[in-house]
């Protein structure tokens, strides 16, 4: 995680990158690089194509045209590894009769765990300190969105694919997210992250790209 | 136990999968109580004589138990697919088919092994006799892995299907019946004395054949189904 990349190796890119469902585009062609320690805004209007970009850099869907690259090789390639993408949806994968730390332990056991983190110390920092053991179906969509970014903090990936992190959270919901995201950038890490423009992120730097049609 | 390997993300979904189970505990006795209560109205339908019971309990048995193991097949991934745990099991990075393993065995702990042990018991209540009895349970031991197996597989080909109850019914059925007709031909053959190896084989062969196959064949299916 701390290791230091040098910038000219790109953690992530898109060439070319497009999706279509029969003859509807749904984005792209799309071409980005994402660095160690860069943090890209994909902003559009609703139906722009950003979960549907989300899916396909998260390998869930295949890329209609175009390729993504890890590290300069072709991302279908390469081996699957959990070290390499986290991803947060607009669905959480919270099981809702488990507590929050029953949830937190099972990702880390399907993720691995960063060095130098407990759950104790993820639960804590997003807030959540002392709903530990309420299951998750009566904690509200704020605390089901911050109990997912616990999970988040907790993975050891690289690059972090967000859909929509600041959808469901208060003010200091949205301060908590801006300082994790300078936290990963300041290890080393990268974020993909969307956004509908009402929330801009408050980061040092970032980069935003408006995804809409042709691009 | 690595946090991240793939043996450690098979036990934690086994885990999991289990767990959600035990919180739901009253709704997941639902297949045994409805087998419970499927046999029990036969003798009140047929009448109450053994000799007239005794040569149907093993088929009566095996019908239940099969239409039993079929009702909680569509939420098998269907609460995965709702809630995106089963995105986060495909970006996992980990090896699907072990993850869809851990579920087909979840499944089978819930729902299969209860029926493996309560099937003799209801067959012993229809008065099938007690050597038969002990063929049956073998029979169950083998049979309701492989209607997991084969049931979760094509649980996971719909699950991306709004209302897909009846598709699910019509793909599962005939794939359910060989093991039907070989578990209760055990049984019938051990009632007539004759030889029970051949339809025990022959589920075990089913089995083993599945055993591999339904987990790689359930992960292309959620790979198709989470596009």
């Amino acid at each position: 995680m701390s290791e230091d990349v040098p910038n000219e190796v790109p953690l992530l890119a898109a060439r070319a990158l497009s999706f279509a469902r029969g003859d509807e585009v749904i984005f792209g062609p799309l071409d980005f690089t994402l660095a160690s320690r860069e943090t890209l805004v994909m902003e559009g209007g609703n139906g722009a194509g950003k979960t549907t970009l989300i899916r396909v850099l998260a390998g869930l869907l295949a890329p209609g045209s175009g390729s993504i690259e890890w590290r300069g090789e072709p991302l279908s390639t390469l081996d699957p590894d959990p070290g390499r993408i986290a991803l947060l949806g607009h669905q959480l994968a919270l099981k809702s009769d488990l507590t929050a730390r029953e949830n937190l332990k099972f990702r880390i056991a399907l993720q691995g765990m960063r060095a130098g983190i407990t759950i104790a110390a993820a639960i804590k920092s997003v807030g959540l300190a002392g709903y530990d053991d309420a299951a998750v179906r009566t904690l509200s969509a704020g605390q089901r969105k911050r109990t997912a970014l616990a999970a988040l903090l907790l993975s050891p990936a690289l690059v972090w694919l967000l859909d929509e992190p600041y959808a469901n959270l208060d003010r200091d919901g949205q301060v908590l997210v801006d300082r994790m995201l300078e936290a990963h950038a300041s290890r080393g890490g990268a974020t993909v992250l969307t956004s509908h423009g009402l929330v801009q992120p408050a980061l040092s730097r970032h980069r935003t790209h408006v995804l809409g049609v042709g691009g | 136990m690595t946090p991240g390997a793939p043996a450690t993300a098979f036990v934690a979904l086994l885990r999991r999968d289990l767990l959600v189970f035990w919180r739901h505990r009253s709704d997941a006795l639902n297949p045994l109580v409805f087998a419970l209560i499927v046999v029990t109205m036969f003798p009140l339908a047929l009448g109450p004589e053994a000799n007239e019971l005794a040569p149907i309990a093993g088929g009566v048995t095996w019908v239940t138990v099969v239409l039993a193991s079929l009702l909680s097949l569509d939420a098998l991934f269907r609460s995965d697919a709702e809630d995106g745990s089963l995105d986060l099991l495909v970006a996992s990075g980990q090896p699907l088919a072990l993850l869809a393993a851990a579920r087909l065995l979840a499944h089978w702990l819930g729902t299969g092994l209860p029926l493996v042990l309560a099937g003799p018991l209801l067959a012993a209540l229809l008065g099938l006799p007690r050597d038969a009895v002990v063929t049956l349970g073998f029979a169950l031991a083998l049979g309701t892995p492989l209607l997991s197996l084969l049931g979760g597989t094509c649980a996971a080909l719909t699950v991306g299907l709004r209302r897909s109850g009846i598709l699910l019914s019509l793909l599962v059925l005939p794939l359910t019946l060989p093991v039907l007709i070989f578990g209760s031909g055990a049984v019938e053959a051990a009632v007539s004395g004759a030889a029970v190896q051949a339809p025990l084989l022959f589920l075990a062969a089913g089995l083993v054949l599945a055993l591999p196959l339904a987990p790689l064949a359930c992960a292309a299916a959620i790979r198709l189904n989470v596009s």
